[in-house]
């Protein structure tokens, strides 16, 4: 079983992470993936930057765990979470989670599901930095309601 | 024992990391909250016991109950917001 999760502040190329996926087995069918990418307008203000904090260790730690737990519910043959760190820019690419399987339903499913539990888990922080200054986001109650269907 | 604070509560106290000294009888996550309000003022005390902060030992989420040891990492942090 591919897993693989880096933390970064670097870039990725998704074209290249697909291709990483696709060449670890040969009976992967399908491929899910989901990129998280910074927009311009959250809380009222204009932003101008995002600055991404985790918590070394724990953030790996947390999301080799959910990706555990999404193998455990469905039939996956290689997973790849991303998740960058630092300053981004408006429309950088934030996030990246791609799963391969040897069918649709499950890369669907457990995409999703992955994407679903680092939003309420992983140990990651979003400060916007606008005109008005810097501010943290507050995290989201659609979120929390998005896990209880898992 | 490490004590880590994270985003915005690390900015309301001024503080990423602490050193804090185990007692021999040990003590709960909650207990070590009450003590650093104790010895570090209201500023902490707020700051500690909103209700949404999180805590995790050595890497783990734990609820308030949780027993500490010498040598565990502890860190408090405010509801997550990655991806």
């Amino acid at each position: 079983m591919y897993r693989s999760v880096s933390i970064q502040s670097a870039d990725f190329d998704v074209t290249e992470q697909c291709s990483l996926l696709r060449s670890q087995s040969s009976q992967i069918g399908a491929l899910a993936m989901f990129v998280g990418t910074v927009r311009d307008l959250n809380q009222q203000q204009t932003v101008n930057t995002l600055e991404l904090e985790h918590y070394p260790g724990m953030t790996e730690k947390t999301l080799l765990n959910i990706i555990e737990q999404a193998e455990q519910r469905w039939s996956l043959l290689a997973t790849s979470v991303i998740h960058r760190i630092g300053r981004l820019q408006v429309s950088d690419q934030i996030v990246f989670v791609g799963v391969a399987s040897m069918h649709r339903g499950d890369a669907f499913a457990a995409c999703e599901f992955i994407m679903d539990f680092l939003k309420t888990r992983a140990p990651f922080w979003k400060k916007e930095h606008g005109e008005q200054g810097g501010q943290w986001l507050d995290a989201r109650e659609s979120d929390y309601d998005a896990i209880k269907r898992w | 024992m490490k004590v880590l604070f994270f985003a915005s509560l690390r900015e309301k106290l001024n503080c990423a990391e602490l050193e804090v000294l185990c007692p021999e009888h040990g003590l709960t996550v909650d207990e070590l909250r009450h003590r650093l309000a104790l010895e570090r003022g209201e500023n902490w005390r707020a700051a500690l016991f909103q209700d949404n902060i999180i805590c995790a030992v050595n890497l783990d989420v734990v609820q308030l109950d949780h027993p500490l040891r010498e040598g565990d990492e502890v860190a408090f942090y405010p509801p997550v917001t990655g991806g």
